[in-house]
């Protein structure tokens, strides 16, 4: 296995936002890309947009741009 | 890339079943309605497959097949269709949300729910089903197969035990279906839910209902019927009863191609190649070490799902390590079966699920198992 790294990992209240995460940063060549939610989040499945965290304000500022709401923001060793 | 989440849909279908879809959206008018060329072409294509799917579960009657959009509907209509406040419904720990949250939902009108508990290799006997029967059982509601440990049911024996009880017996097909024969007659099934999507290699969106002799469900909606348009109240007659508005037609067509296609290969020998691949991988995995598998692996009359964890590794890590420096697509997580992963001891973690289909190959298996190596010795060097 792979080390872990820090990373930033925003969770959404439903895959719709997960979904558009990925098209807005995408379309912005903002990095990043959806990971399975980590079960040290929630066990409960899902998906979530991690990145490196020094993109951090990159990634919340298109989330902001684009209306899309994260339901928490992490900043976790995955 | 190996695609190993055939239990969460099959990837790769037999390429007839694309075709067909094609064909469909090109030349299907809406069927039952009207008797344009075109809108009896649909019923034909829709009728051919509701035989087909009466041929493959043995049900007496292709109008006792109601097609749906997935299990999930299927079981909503047969849980709520069948079901009173007052009554009492035996499940098990094995059940997927499909079937859970419809019964929760009911319990809180008044329905009574005993769940069944697995033993310690996450099986039951029908032995232990027996013992909650009490006056006011109305039916038992299980799988057939573990969506997270492959195990199957003895379906044979919970249908006798409905029949000696005068119980309805409910069944989720939906890992079963196209893989394990299934007589709805022999095995006294009153309702059989199953979806196109996964074993019978048919499109998204497609599955049904089978319905046993004499059993009537209260539709979950209704509406356009195709018939009877001046009356209120929506046909009672099979299957009209149960498929308000247009039909999938176009999914159907599809389906029907995948279920030619498992009709001529024989769920015999699909089973067997896939209990191929499943020996393969299961052998080549179980001694490495910090490999916890889940579930009976005593026989070889299960479907072809391993799941497994790595050490105390996060499912979700493992899952996306094996996507992304590998190509091997697998489902990490919980897999909507809640209670199960609760008798695995395995709610924290999650698990990793490989499953396998017909158009998997050994290579493919040897690939996943070099993988797991590679994440499991890395670690030591």
């Amino acid at each position: 296995m792979r080390k872990k790294q820090r990373k930033l990992v925003i969770t959404f209240e439903s895959t719709v936002g997960a979904m558009a995460a990925e098209k807005y940063c995408k379309e912005q060549n903002v990095p990043g890309r959806l990971i399975p939610v980590p079960t040290q989040i929630t066990a409960g499945c899902g998906l979530a947009w991690a990145a490196n965290p020094e993109a951090r304000e990159r990634v919340l500022s298109v989330l902001k741009q684009n209306a899309i709401n994260p339901e928490r923001i992490y900043e976790i060793m995955v | 890339m190996i695609y190993f989440d055939n239990a969460a849909t099959t990837l790769q279908k037999p390429k007839e079943v694309a075709e067909a879809v094609y064909e469909a959206i090109r030349h299907l008018g809406n069927s039952g309605r009207g008797a344009s060329s075109v809108s009896l072409q649909a019923s034909r294509v829709i009728y051919d497959t509701r035989v087909n799917i009466a041929d493959l579960f043995h049900c007496s009657d292709p109008s006792r097949v109601a097609f749906t959009s997935n299990s999930t509907e299927s079981l909503n209509i047969a849980i709520k269709g069948l079901l009173e406040p007052g009554d009492h419904v035996i499940t098990t720990v094995l059940e997927h949300n499909s079937v859970l949250r419809p019964l929760y939902q009911l319990e809180r009108e008044g329905l009574e729910v005993s769940i069944v508990p697995c033993r310690e290799n996450g099986r039951f006997e029908v032995t232990d089903m027996e013992r909650y029967i009490q006056k006011n059982t109305k039916a038992i509601i299980c799988t057939h197969v573990s969506n997270l440990t492959g195990n199957k049911i003895d379906i044979h024996a919970v249908g006798q035990l409905c029949h000696e009880n005068g119980l309805l017996f409910v069944l989720d097909a939906s890992q079963s279906a196209g893989v394990f024969p299934i007589h709805m007659e022999n095995d006294f099934i009153s309702a059989l839910c199953f979806t196109g999507h996964k074993s019978l290699y048919g499109p998204q969106g497609t599955g049904g209902i089978c319905l046993g002799d004499k059993i009537t469900v209260r539709p979950l909606k209704v509406g356009g019927s195709g018939i009877m348009t001046f009356e209120k109240v929506h046909p009672n007659v099979m299957p009209t009863a149960l498929e308000a508005g247009t039909l999938n037609g176009h999914g159907i067509a599809g389906l029907n191609a995948g279920l030619r296609y498992v009709l001529e290969q024989g769920c015999d020998q699909i089973h067997r190649y896939e209990v191929a691949l499943m020996k393969q991988f299961y052998d080549g995995i179980k001694e490495l070490p910090g490999i916890k598998i889940y579930g009976d692996f005593s026989g070889w009359d299960r479907a072809a799902i391993v799941t497994l964890n790595i050490a105390d590794y996060d499912s979700a890590q493992v899952s996306d390590e094996l996507n992304q420096r590998f190509g091997i697509e697998t489902r990490a997580g919980g897999h909507c079966a809640p209670l199960m992963h609760q008798a695995l001891g395995t709610e924290n973690q999650g698990a990793v699920r490989f499953s396998f289909s017909n158009f998997n190959t050994a290579e493919e298996i040897t690939a996943g198992i070099e993988a797991i190596k590679t994440l499991i010795y890395e670690d030591m060097e």
